[in-house]
Formats: C-alpha cells, sequence, structure tokens
C-alpha cells in the first residue's frame, strides 16, 4: 500500500486531532492532509521527477512525504550539515529534482537546481490545485543517503509496501491513548525520522518536534507539550541525562524513551534508568535498509535484566532486544553457514519492510530474499539479538578477527573512562593493531597501563590494546554515528608515541 | 490472484480494505455477504446487507483468513468480512513499544 494511505486514514478517522507541533505552527489530520493535497500540486505542476529537501525537519517533513506521494514521485530529505559540494554532489545524483530548502541553506544547494524555499512551498501548498496520484505500492517512495561512516554514501531505495508493511506490522492503527504525544528530535534525513512522522501519524499520537536539538529544550518541551514518548541517539540521551543529573526532573508524562542510530554505552543506560524510574525505556535498533526498527528491547527487558542475578538475563541489558514479528533473523558465518545460539557471525534479515536496494547497484537481497547487514551479531539461547558493531569495523591483527565493540564494552565500564572508541590502524608487523582511543571522565587521569590491564583481566590477550590514546571527544556524525575512520587516518598519519 | 495493494470497497456497507497479503481465498472476499468491489466501482443494483453477517468490522484492523490472506480495513463498514460465509478473524498483534 501507499504511505498516503496512512494520512488518509488518520484524517478520516479523527480530522480534527492534533497531529503536528512545529514552533508556532499546529496542524491538525485534516490540515495535514489538505496541505499535503495541495503540496502534490506544487510538486505535480514543476515537472519534477524527485523532491528533494534540505532543511532542518520539523512539519516540513511529513508534508513532503505525503505531498511526494501523492504526486506519485519519491522524496529524498537530505543532511543539511554536508558541505555546499558534498550537498550538491547528492542532489546531482537525483533525477531531475524539485529542492524544497531551508533559508539557511539556500546558498549551500546553489543555482544550479529548480529549488523553491520552505516557507514558500508550504504557502503554495495551501492554495494550489490539489493533486492525489496513488502511487504504485511498489514503487520507491523515499531515497535516503546512507551516512557513509564507511564508504561512499549509498541510496536506500524503500517502497511505499517496504514503509507501509514497517508500519502497519509494528504499530496497531490509532492505538495511542487520547492525548499521546512524541516528541521528534531525530533529523528528516534519517530513516528514524521518515518512520517517526508514518509510525506517530498511523498510532494516533501528536507529533512535537524538535529541529535543532537542545538537551534544555528538550525537558521543557517534554513538559509543556505534555510528551509521552519520545526517541533519541546517544549523544542526545548523554546531554539529557547531564541536565536531569541536574534539574531533579522526573518528566512525570513521558511512559517510554526509545534510543538508537548507534550503540549505547551500558553505564549510561544504567544512569538513565536510575535518574528516570518511571520510564519505560525501548532499545531499537534497524538499518536505512530495513525502514527502520527491526529489533526491540522493551521496557520489561530493561528492568528484568537490570534487577537479575542471573549473568545471561542481566547480560540483556546490551541487547537490541527481540526481532518484530514481521522479520527473520539468520546470524551466518563467513562461508554462509546459518550458525546457531552463542555463535557470531553477519546478521542476515528478511521481511517485507527490508528494502536492500540501491540506486545504482541494485538489490543486494541473495534469492531467498536475506539482506546482509553487515553487522556482526550473536543471538542468545531466547532470541535476544547481540550487535557487536560493523564487519568493515572489524580489526584483523595478525591473522585474528577482532570485533572493537567486545573491547569498548569492557573499556567503558572502567570509572575513568567516558567514552571509547578501539580502531585499528595499519601497522607493518601486525596488519593492523588495537589502538584504543579514550575520553577520559570529568577530572580523571587513566594510565595507558592500567586500562590496558583492566581489558587484560577481562577478555583474551589478544584484545589487549596495544596502545592507548586520550581525546577530549570522540568525532561523531549527527546521530551519534563515531567516525572511525577520522580516527584511524589520525592514527595512520602519526608515529606511534 | 488478486494482488497486493489492491484496494476494495463493499456494496452494501461502507467498508473499504486494503489487501496486505493475497491469496487465492480472496477472490471470493465479502463484506455483509455481498462481494467486495475494486474502490471506484458501483456497486450492483438489489444487494443487501445479510443480517447474518452484520457484525461489522474494525477501523485500522487487519483481518485474516487460515489460507494466509491478510487484509486491512481503511474505512469501518457494517458488514463482517468473510471469505464466502466464513469469517475472518482480527489478527492479534503484540503491542510493541512506541520505538520512533
Amino acid at each position: 500500500m501507499s504511505i498516503s494511505l496512512l494520512l488518509e486514514m488518520a484524517s478520516s478517522t479523527d480530522p480534527d486531532r492534533t497531529a503536528v507541533v512545529s514552533g508556532d505552527l499546529r496542524l491538525t489530520t485534516g490540515e495535514l492532509s489538505a496541505l499535503a493535497d495541495g503540496g502534490a500540486g506544487v510538486v505535480a505542476a514543476s515537472g519534477a521527477q524527485h523532491v528533494a529537501y534540505v532543511g532542518a525537519g520539523g512539519a516540513l517533513l511529513p508534508l513532503l512525504l505525503f505531498a511526494s506521494a501523492r504526486a506519485g514521485v519519491p522524496v529524498t530529505p537530505l543532511n543539511y550539515r554536508l558541505s555546499h559540494e558534498g550537498l550538491r554532489a547528492l542532489i546531482s545524483r537525483l533525477p531531475d529534482p524539485l529542492v524544497v530548502v531551508d533559508d539557511e541553506y539556500r546558498d549551500a544547494v546553489g543555482d544550479g537546481f529548480r529549488v523553491i524555499g520552505s516557507a514558500e512551498f508550504l504557502a503554495a501548498a495551501r492554495t494550489a490545485e490539489p493533486a492525489t496520484e496513488f502511487p504504485d505500492p511498489d514503487s520507491v517512495g523515499v531515497v535516503l543517503f546512507t551516512s557513509g561512516t564507511t564508504s561512499a554514501p549509498k541510496a536506500v531505495e524503500l517502497t511505499h509496501n517496504n514503509l507501509t508493511s514497517y508500519i502497519t506490522g509494528t504499530v496497531e492503527f490509532a492505538s495511542a491513548e487520547p492525548g499521546d504525544a512524541a516528541l521528534i528530535c531525530v533529523p528528516p534525513y534519517h530513516i528514524a525520522g521518515v518512520s517517526a512522522a508514518l509510525s506517530n501519524l498511523y498510532a494516533g499520537r501528536k507529533m512535537v518536534y524538535l529541529t535543532q536539538f537542545d538537551a534544555r529544550e528538550w525537558v521543557r518541551l517534554v513538559e509543556s507539550e505534555g510528551v509521552t514518548s519520545a526517541t533519541v541517539v546517544p549523544t542526545m540521551l548523554d546531554r539529557i541525562v547531564s541536565v536531569l543529573d541536574t534539574q531533579n526532573t522526573a518528566l512525570p508524562t513521558l511512559r517510554t524513551l526509545a534510543y538508537g542510530g548507534s550503540k549505547v554505552a551500558l553505564p549510561l543506560v544504567r544512569k538513565a534508568l536510575d535518574l528516570l524510574p518511571a520510564v519505560g525505556f525501548v532499545n531499537a535498533y534497524g538499518l536505512t535498509e530495513t525502514s527502520s526498527t527491526i529489533a526491540v528491547l522493551t521496557p520489561d527487558d530493561h528492568r528484568v535484566a537490570l534487577g537479575s542475578d542471573d549473568d545471561a538475563v542481566a547480560k540483556r541489558l546490551g541487547s537490541v532486544g527481540q526481532p518484530v514479528p514481521s522479520i527473520e533473523v539468520q546470524i551466518r558465518a563467513e562461508d554462509g553457514t546459518v550458525l546457531g545460539a552463542g555463535e557470531t557471525g553477519e546478521l542476515f534479515v528478511r521481511g517485507e519492510q527490508v528494502s536492500g536496494r540501491y540506486t545504482g547497484i541494485g538489490s543486494v537481497l541473495d534469492e531467498q530474499g536475506w539482506f546482509p547487514t553487515k553487522d556482526v551479531a550473536t543471538l542468545d539461547e531466547d532470541g535476544y539479538l547481540y550487535i557487536g558493531g560493523r564487519s568493515d569495523d572489524t580489526i584483523i591483527r595478525g591473522g585474528e578477527n577482532i570485533a572493537p565493540a567486545e573491547i569498548e564494552d569492557v573499556l567503558v565500564e572502567h570509572p575513568d573512562v567516558r567514552d571509547c572508541a578501539v580502531v585499528g590502524p595499519e601497522d607493518p608487523e601486525w596488519g593492523q593493531i588495537i589502538v584504543a582511543v579514550v575520553v577520559p571522565a570529568a577530572g580523571a587521569e587513566p594510565q595507558p597501563e592500567e586500562l590496558r590491564d583492566f581489558v587484560r583481566a577481562q577478555l583474551r590477550g589478544s584484545r589487549t590494546p596495544d596502545r592507548v590514546v586520550f581525546r577530549d571527544e570522540l568525532p561523531t556524525n549527527a546521530t551519534g554515528k563515531v567516525l572511525r575512520r577520522e580516527l584511524v587516518s589520525e592514527l595512520n598519519a602519526k608515529e606511534p608515541a | 490472484m488478486i494482488k497486493n495493494g489492491t484496494r476494495l470497497q463493499s456494496q452494501v456497507c461502507d467498508t473499504q480494505v486494503i489487501v496486505v497479503r493475497a491469496s487465492e481465498g480472496l477472490d471470493d472476499l465479502r463484506a455483509g455477504g455481498a462481494p467486495l468491489i475494486p474502490v471506484g466501482e458501483t456497486a450492483a443494483e438489489g444487494l443487501s446487507l445479510d443480517p447474518a453477517l452484520s457484525d461489522g468490522n474494525l477501523m485500522g484492523k487487519r483481518y485474516v483468513d487460515e489460507g494466509g490472506a491478510e487484509i486491512l480495513v481503511t474505512k469501518a463498514g457494517a458488514g463482517t468480512l468473510s471469505i464466502g460465509s466464513t469469517p475472518l478473524a482480527i489478527k492479534e498483534a503484540k503491542p510493541l513499544p512506541a520505538s520512533d
């Protein structure tokens, strides 16, 4: 089915319900639907084959998702933080696009494309002759560029069916309580931004947008808008926890707080659970190519793991939970053998929400429809999934494969370590060596030898970092992914100390 | 066979559905006892809601049969959804916490 139908269902069921709060703009489901029809008219009149959006998001994101669908063309929200050059290179890869752009990024987009300002688009959508196409459900609805932390950005094609299968498979229509509100602060060009606009509308939650993340503003909005659920990436959770630590606010309306986007260190999860005892925490794991979430560690899972004396159960706090009902998972060895519980290999997933198709590359699904995630993973006896980082990040030291996550999970538990990343720069003797890049805790001055001993005491000797270097912070992208390539090139450029 | 994504409407009530997972059985999909027709087509004359199949259906719920068919109600109506005279069942889903 088309994503337009999600909006049609929401607006026909309850047209007067507040759907979007974005700065001063408030839209009901009926108003959003009327604007999407008008926006479709604007897109159709432009003759464009694709819509691109360069901006901070807010109401523009759901509006452009549905307007593009109703005009029968795909939409691509782009990372507005990219360099002018990087941004233009990505827009150039889209076929004959209409670029909708926030004022701040007009210069970044330049004059080489058909451009309309975001405010101008919104105004035009209010008066345009509406258009309502019904796109083919197997046609592409959204194209997202991968973040490109490990390779050049790839254009992931998500069909209407991929997106709506995810929504109808994981969300019950109008299941939210009256008054439920979701606070959305993930960027519009991230799959979580796209899925948030679809799933919260479908569930019947008011969507409150915070377009430029600030932890104090986030806390203020939770209180002023009566926010009941929110999703954050690790860096945001870290800042929110710091604010809560000093403000003594219990956020009484908040029922669930989901985190994901990249790995969250366990000490931070424990601290957040401790500060917000009444909030249900949700760890959501997914990829752009899978139309968002494919596994969920539920609030109950968190509580049970936190209170358990059984090591196998307590360990689950560090898992991404169990696959959602519409997703099948397999762990495979390098030779393709399907592995059993407790064995580590590459995660493969299958389901209707999985695209696995890239512009210019085609589908990377195998003959049975399985998608290789390139994530290193393990399933436990009860079907809980553990993610051990990207297979591209695997360090091969003297012929031995080492997952950086294994060492990071140990190091981050050291009281003097605030954050860390383990990377493998080139080495003439070993091929790669293990370097732990550590951000010390405030006021702490850990010694490299002490940290190496700490790891050696818990893991095999071959997992001990060859070197430990210190940094004030780790380079990350907007969704909290550590830019490992940057760390490796820094280290490759420097002689060992 | 009917295709996934096909939108159908009732001839005897307000019901509209979309086919989520097609199966052979859906060729005899009915609401209120009368066959569903593609959205936009005109209902046949002389049809009426079968009182025995008038328990209605629920907006936004997924209905399934034993053959693996699945449809989603996009507009609720007074007719019972059935394949032949066998009513479809609501697909019970374990609620997942909000994750995005």
